[in-house]
Order: structure tokens, then sequence, then C-alpha cells
């Protein structure tokens, strides 16, 4: 269609304030909690206290008591009809996975795992007669620390999570450049090194993080009627409705998901849980509404986790910083079980580790363990931020190594902008890119050569407030995916998506896609490219998504893929509606086809006055009176997009950083960022995107943990010990952008729903250790909190060490006069 | 059983509620007032930010026999005859938020927040919502769109 190519483009590139606020703004939401059902009844969910134990008994006879309970349901008299919930990518033929039934029937495998299911009138009748659910439980070793866990076996007596399986090693899964043909072989590449050149070793921690979506999650199903209806909140509507009949043998034409508006997800519900499940079943068997919502206690202790890795990088260099190899060891925590697509989380960031450069050999190494906590899978970026943090912290410290500046080692590695396509060592081909625009772009916003200056001139003169800088030259690898790299993956199903363009009679257009947006704003994005391509107003396209009885085929949304590959089937969709269009089009203007041009929303005839516009046809083809012969009184076009290739958006973040050398405290000073995402569509609502981003992998850097104690129990388990940053927290930041279109979809867009999540949090802790090297640091651990940066310089100054026994002096005690004010000072009571 | 009396939205309610009701369930489930959300269980996120006589609170902090006799404004009431509320538009125009689940809260936060202070600078704006969490935005543009509702007099 070079025609409407060459149409100017009215709406994309435009940054149209969004058609989805406007209900948002007047709390007109329908968010799944909001619904209500006549004869609805609630859930509660009794969860359970210790991370590893046998269910001795369960005694539900007082909260069958309590009122409005409508009945009580243990694993035990659901465990022949519950099902397990599934894994959808086993990323090895003898992958170990434990099954997972929603509800435990005889042992708990974590702390928040369901055991028995209260269903009432209320909500809160539900959670009263929760508490009076009596279970005994005997109690079982518990596999929590990553290391141990992953050398646990029956012989050395460590504990397992799943005894059954005899080990906690669920799947070992390598990727080597030289057995792939893609590149040398890491280990010749090392000994190399090791005679005549550079090898840095070194061993990140990837912290377990809480993906937090501001709605808690949400489960209504009403099984009256025909077709069973469930609204979730959920990001994978049509994921969810395919599992459900996979798992329950209902058939697949009597469900019907709905993900009504979702508040957030972040991969957090790219997920079927145990919940909707349970929920489905209740509603089955009671033949009435059911709903439940958790609380956010329960969020934080039972929707899956993410990271949560622990990485051993080898780089091997030649002296003049030409890297020769890098070799990756993982250790990635699955929690209790494999989940969704848990296990291939680590995979994401098997081809990214390489990341921008040409490095000759590379070798991946991950083993999956299983442990006694929440289970983990994807969050914001998938294993990409886990590679990019791994590369982008090596290179600093290979150029700390090498003493030259960080830049200058990037530079000498990366792939230059005229090397494009460039096939790398991990096999994939980047289509485009420019890493030497983005990197001066950003220096210049950054001010990158002053900020050096202020760091030499505080260095020089001892300044307590050091300044660090930070740098993340990043790329990733999303628009998922290719359905046949997938199979070759071992990934359970495809990568495309789906789109149609229905053409209304009064010249109107809807849009159903299968990529169902929470928060992304597709509505508005999608609605400026069929704006263009129709030539049609802004305001006259509704995009119609998450319900799978109107969009009913998709792949749902996560990997930075809508725009990508959503996007793509909608232009497919729309092209079709033109060139059916063209025929009637012809056929009234009594020309030939081949003189009919389409342009700006009117169809003409070559070298003359006349035409019509695209909504006289539409309603032409409505009325059907005047149709040629044999055509089909429609213009509704359908497309199922696969992509050839993933899209690698790429770009340069640094960060500045001020660290209070006597107190620890990290202060954000600036944070300038170009990425390089293709063409753009709607710069608001990328830059809203790129903000997002980057505060959730700042945050990583400098707040987020879940933390576990000893006996398994999350203790970050409410807002108040996980630490989520807020406004007072932030900062403003510099954002722009250079373009290297993608050659792999038509608009030349690649993806940046992750972009800023991965590439922020190397950054930031590059720029911590950057102000700390003076003093011998390497590396402090994520998050980078006071105190552990107040230990790393203090520990490398090599003092102190000990010494902290004081501060762990009772507060409230006898000793303190109960004001748990005491001077400890000396180390001990005053 | 206790019985309250109060405005919500202009509209006068009377309702019998346990005295355990939080506010923010009582404008949910008894009233269908669904654009004020609730997000946590701790006081910490914000979402469900109400005015009460005037005054922003987190209505899950209230119960709902402490509102009796008061006045209650939530988003769904802030909009005047069809008419958004600055603050409304503001976020809108700067697009200052993207899921949309905290910002019902968070525009009841800066439409106090305003009225406090009028022209506020960035920081006093960010402390002045560190009582709502946002996991989409990163707060930049919501900081911003508080800067623009100030500049087009927001305050009122």
């Amino acid at each position: 269609m070079t025609a409407v190519q060459e149409t100017p483009t009215a709406e994309i590139g435009k940054d149209r304030r969004r058609k989805e606020d406007q209900r948002l703004i007047t709390g007109r939401t329908r968010w799944t909690d909001n619904i209500t059902l006549p004869g609805m009844v609630h859930l509660a969910m009794v969860r359970s206290p210790f991370a590893h134990a046998k269910i001795t008994n369960i005694e539900t006879s007082a909260a069958l008591a309590s009122p409005n309970v409508v009945r009580v349901i243990t694993g035990a008299d659901v465990a022949d009809e519950q099902g397990s919930l599934p894994n959808a990518w086993p990323i090895t033929p003898d992958q170990k996975a434990p099954a997972h039934p929603p509800i435990a029937v005889d042992r708990v495998v974590f702390a928040g795992e369901i055991v028995a299911v209260i269903v009432a009138r209320s909500a809160a009748e539900a959670r009263d007669a929760a508490e009076l659910v009596d279970i005994d439980y005997e109690e079982l070793p518990a596999a929590l620390e990553l290391k141990a866990a992953a050398e646990a076996t029956p012989e050395n007596g460590g504990a397992l999570a799943h005894p059954e399986l005899g080990t906690n090693k669920s799947a070992f899964w390598k990727f080597d450049s030289a057995e792939a043909g893609t590149g040398g072989n890491v280990d010749e590449a090392i000994a190399k090194a090791r005679e005549g050149g550079v090898v840095l070793e070194r061993e990140y921690r990837q912290q377990r993080l809480i993906p937090a979506f501001m709605e808690p999650r949400s489960t209504v199903v009403d099984p009256t009627g025909e077709q069973i209806t469930m609204w979730a909140a959920t990001q994978i509507p049509h994921i969810l409705k395919f599992l459900l009949a996979a798992v329950t043998g209902v058939s697949e034409a009597k469900i019907r998901v709905i993900a009504p508006d979702v508040g957030g997800g972040f991969g957090g519900k790219l997920q079927t849980t145990p919940e909707e499940f349970i929920t489905f079943l209740v509603a089955r068997k009671l033949g009435k509404p059911v709903k439940y919502t958790e609380t956010r206690s329960e969020s934080l202790m039972a929707a899956h986790h993410g990271r949560d890795q622990w990485q051993k990088l080898t780089i091997a260099a030649e002296k003049d910083g030409t890297v020769t190899g890098l070799k990756v060891e993982l250790l990635a925590d699955l929690g209790s079980h494999v989940s969704l697509i848990g296990g291939g989380v680590p995979v994401l960031g098997a081809f990214m580790f390489n990341a921008i450069y040409k490095f000759p050999a590379y070798q991946f190494n991950c083993q999956t363990v299983l442990t006694n906590k929440t289970w983990t899978d994807a969050y914001r970026g998938a294993g990409r931020p886990e590679a990019t943090f791994g590369i982008e912290r090596i290179m600093d410290d290979l150029a700390a190594e090498l003493g030259v500046d960080p830049f200058e080692l990037r530079e000498k590695n990366w792939i230059k902008h005229e090397e494009f396509p460039f096939t790398t060592v991990a096999g994939l081909e980047y289509d485009s890119g420019n890493y030497e625009a983005a990197t001066a772009n950003a220096k210049a916003m950054f001010g990158y050569d002053e900020l050096r200056a202020e760091q030499a001139r505080r260095r020089e003169s001892g300044d307590k407030v050091q300044l660090g800088i930070g740098i993340s030259t990043f790329t990733e690898m999303c628009g998922l995916a290719p359905s046949r790299v997938l199979g070759s993956l071992d990934y359970g199903a495809g990568g495309w998506e789906h789109a149609s363009v229905r053409m209304l009679p009064t010249g109107k257009v809807e849009v159903l896609t299968g990529a169902s947006a929470h928060g992304q704003g597709h509505e508005t994005a999608f609605s400026q490219i069929v704006a263009d391509r129709l030539g049609v107003a802004f305001e006259d396209v509704e995009v119609l998504h998450g319900d799978t009885q109107v969009a009913h085929k998709g792949l749902d949304t996560y990997g930075s893929r809508s725009l990508v590959v959503g996007g793509e089937a909608i232009v497919k969709a729309a092209d079709k509606v033109i060139d059916k269009a063209k025929v009637i089009a012809a056929h009234l203007l009594e020309a030939s086809e081949d003189d009919v041009e389409f342009s700006g929303g009117r169809f003409t005839v070559k070298g003359t006055d006349q035409g019509l516009a695209m909504a006289e046809i539409a309603l032409a083809t409505f009325a059907a009176h005047n149709l040629p012969d044999g055509v089909e009184p429609s213009l509704d076009s359908d497309a199922t997009f696969d992509p050839v290739n993933f899209n690698y958006p790429h770009g340069t973040h640094l960060c500045a950083m001020e660290v209070d050398t006597e107190t620890g405290q990290v202060t954000m000073r600036k944070y300038a960022a170009c990425d390089d995402i293709g063409n753009i569509i709607n710069p608001l609502i990328v830059e809203g995107q790129l903000h997002g981003g980057l505060v959730q992998g700042i945050a990583q850097a400098l707040w987020e943990e879940a933390v576990y104690d000893d006996a398994g129990t999350l203790v970050t388990g409410s807002f108040v010990d996980y630490l989520l940053p807020t406004s007072a927290d932030t900062i403003s930041f510099d954002l722009d952008h250079t373009t290297s279109p993608a050659t792999t979809n038509t608009l030349g867009t690649k993806g940046v729903g992750e972009a800023g999540t991965i590439a922020s949090t190397p950054a930031v802790v590059n720029a911590v250790v950057d102000a700390l090297r003076q003093f011998g640091v390497q590396d402090v651990r994520m998050p980078c909190t006071p105190e552990r940066v107040w230990k790393a310089i203090n520990d490398a100054r090599g003092g102190e060490k000990a010494e902290t026994v004081g501060a762990a002096a009772p507060h409230f005690d006898a000793s303190t006069g109960m004001e748990g004010t005491t001077d400890r000072t000396t180390g001990g009571h005053a | 059983m206790t019985r309250i009396n109060l405005t919500v939205d202009g509209a006068k309610v009377a309702d019998d509620v346990e005295p355990r009701m939080l506010l923010v369930q009582y404008l949910r489930e008894k009233l269908g007032k669904t654009g004020t959300v609730i997000g946590c269980d701790t006081s910490n996120c914000g979402a469900c930010t109400v005015h009460l006589d005037g005054t922003s609170v987190k209505s899950c902090n209230v119960l709902a026999v402490q509102a009796d006799g008061a006045e209650v404004t939530t988003i769904e009431g802030l909009a005047q005859d069809g008419e958004l509320h600055q603050v409304q538009e503001s976020f809108r125009e700067c697009h200052g938020l993207q899921c949309g689940f905290c910002t019902p809260g968070m525009i009841m936060q800066s439409v106090d927040l305003l009225k406090n202070n009028p022209n506020p600078s960035e920081q006093e704006i960010r402390v002045g919502l560190e009582g709502n969490l946002c996991r989409c935005t990163g707060y930049h543009n919501i900081v911003k769109s508080v800067q623009h509702a100030a500049s087009q007099g927001g305050a009122q």
C-alpha cells in the first residue's frame, strides 16, 4: 500500500492526551473488586504460617458455625477435582516440577500457601471465619537460602523443598557459543587471558523483589448463564481462558474471561493463580457468583515474586580492553513451584548478557532451584534486567581494573552503528541501533564532563559527600516473540498477536486487539495508528480489548510486545480493510481498481476530482445495494501477526549519586537517559513508560527487597516493610531519544515498557560503587541501603567490622530505663 | 449496628453500619462509590484518600461511624456540573496517570495540598504526596500535574 505510506502522518508522533483518562480521573472505573452480582458470595483464604509443614488435621466446625458462612473447603475436599496449576515453559525435558494444587492437600511448601477456603455472604464474615479454622501442622525442615538449597541432597541432610523429588535442583540450562556455532570457546578465551590478559571474576546478587502493582488481585466468577464468566485482575485474559479449560476440562467455548480495568501488572499479573482456579471451582460447585479480593499482605506474601539470582560472571579481556569472552553461571530461585513461566525467566536473560558488545566467545549456564518461599516469575524485564545488571556492572569493574573511563571500554567493544544488522555471539540478529548517537546525546544532557570534574574536586578535597557517576548502555530483546523461536526454547505457546478492524456504517471504527492494557495507553496509541492508516478521525476509533468474547483471540500483554506485535497486527488488519474498500470504491466510482488511489481517508480516481471517503464506502457496504458481483458486504478484516524477530531497543543511561561517607546515605543528584526505541507513536506515553520503568529499576538498586526470616516467614509482608519509593524519595528525570527505526515492523517501532527498568538498576549501583572505589569498595549489595553503604566503606577501610554490637542492644530494657535511648558509642549499654 | 447520617458528594445518606466498618468500605459497599479504591491494609498507599469536611483523609483509616454528621467528597464528587476540577484536568494534561488505580487518592491529596499551599515548590509537592503510592508513573508526571494545576489556579 504505497499510497498509504505517502499519506502525511497526522496522528503518529503526536502527544495525544489519553482517551482512557476521562474515566480514570473521575472514578468511573471498573476494577474487578467493583463488580457486585446478585447472590454473590465471598471467599477468604486460610494460609499456612509455615514455610514447610505436614498438615495433620484441619478442624473446620467452628468456622462453619460462624455467621453467614456458606461452606468451608479444604484441599482434601477437592483433591481429585482441583487439578494442578500449569507450567507453560518446561525449560528442559528433565526439568523437575512438583505438582501445584491450588489448595494444599497434605503438605504446605511456603508460608502463605492456601490451606482452606471460606465461602461466606460477605468478605468480612469470610475473614472472621478464616480465623476460626484450626489446623495442626508438623513442621518440616525448610529449604530457604538459595545457595544452600542448591547443594542440598538426601545424603548431606540438607533441607529439601519437596523431599519426594530428592533434590532442590529443577533444571540446568546452558548456551555455549562454540557448541551453537555462534562464537568461540569461552574457556579457551579465559585460559588465554589468564596468561597475558585480564580476567575478572565477580559474583553479584539479584535480590528478590515483589512486583507490587497498586491494584490487589481480584477475581469474580459468574457461573449463571451458558458461559462461565470470570473477571480477573490479569494481564493475560486469553491465556487464562485457555489454561482454565486445559486444567479443569471445562470446554474452552464455555469460558469467558474479562480483564476489566486492571491496576498495573509489571509481570505480576502474568500468572494463572491458585485464587483464580479456586474462585472458578467454588462458583461451579455453588452455581452462584463468587468473589475473591486479596489483601495487600496476601498480595505481597502469595502473589509471585521476581528476580532472586546469584550471578557469577567471568570476563576475559586483552590488556587494551578488548573483551575476548564472557562466562555466566546463574543460580535462580524458583521458590516453591515452577510457575507459569518462572523457569523460563532466567532463560530470557541468556541471550542478553553479551548485550551491545561484540564478544567473540560466550557461555551461559543456569541452574534453577526450588525453595520453600513464594514462587518467582516474571517481573518487569524478566531475565533481561538481571542480565543487564551483570554485564553493565562487570564492564564498569573491568574499566576500573584497566584504569580507563568506562565509556572508553564500552566503545571499544560495542557494535558500531554501521555494523547493523549484527548477529551476536548469542545468535540474535540486532536489526538496528546507534549506540554512539545515544551515548553522545546522553552525555551532553547529563553534563558528563562537568560532573566528572566535580567528582575529581570532591575527591581531592576529601569532601565527606562523594560523587559517583554510573553508566548503563543497555539493550534488550523484547516484542515477544517469533513463535518458532519460542518453540525452539520449549515454551508452551506462540508469540503472535491478533487484531480485527470493524468498519461501522456511520464511519466509526472498532479495533479489537488481543493485547490487553493495564495502564499502557493502548486505546490512545492504537487509535493514532488506525486514524493515520484509514484516514479517519482519532476520536472515531474505539479500541476494544480484554474480553475474550469481544477480542476473541490474543496472547495478551507482557514483554513489551503490545505495539511491536499487536500494533503490527492492527496495521495489517487495517490494510486489509483498505484493500476491500478499494474494490467497492472502484465499482462506485466506475473506475478501474488500478486507477483508484487511497490517501488521507479518501479513494480518488487518478487524474480526476472524483472520490469517496472511507466513511462513504462503509455506509455503501452496509447498505449493500450496489456492490460488485461476488463481493461480500463487509469491510471488516482480521490479521494475526507473528513477528520475524525480537525487537532491540537500546539506550544510554547516566546516573549521578551523592554518597555521604559518614552516614552511608545515598542521594540521587541527576539521572539522564537517551533511549532509542525507533519511531514513536505517542511521545507522552513513551515518556511515562520510561519514568515508571526507571523508578522500578532505581527502587531495586536502592530500596526494595523481599526478606525472609530464618523460619521462612516473609518479613516484608506489608507496605510498612516492603519499601516502595514515594514521591519524596525520587527525582525528576532528563529524557531524550535518538531514532533507529526497527526494520522488522511496518511502523519502525520498538518496545518501551520494560526499557527503563532494565537500564536503570546498574546505572545507580555503578554510581554508588564509583563514589566508593577510592576506598577499595568493589561492590555494594542491593538494595544499597545506608547501612550497607556505610559498612562497605568501613569494611573496605579495614575497621569496625565487628564493632556494631551496641546497636543491637535492647531499646526497651531495664538497663536503659525503658526509654530506648542509651549511649551505645562504646558498643554496649551506658 | 449504629445509625449514621452524612453527606457524600452532595447527597444526604443514612445507614446502619457495623461499628467496625471502615469509611472506605462504607463508601464502596453501601454507597457503590467504587471510584474510591483500597490498595493496602496498613494505610500506606493512600489510594482511598477522600475529603472529610474539606480535609484529605485516608478513608481506610477512618471508621464509618466517625464520619457521622460529616461531609465527604470522593473522586466522584470532585467535578462540578460535568466540569472537571483543575487538578483532574491537569492530571490528564500532564499524563499524571497510567493504570489509574492510585489516581483517585492522588488527585484528592493534590487538591488538599494546593488548598494549603497554592504555589508549592517541586520539593513541597513531593513531600506533600509522600503518603500516596504510585507504581506506574515514577511520580515525575504527577509532580508536573500538580505544578500545572497550581499554575492554572488549581487551589480553587
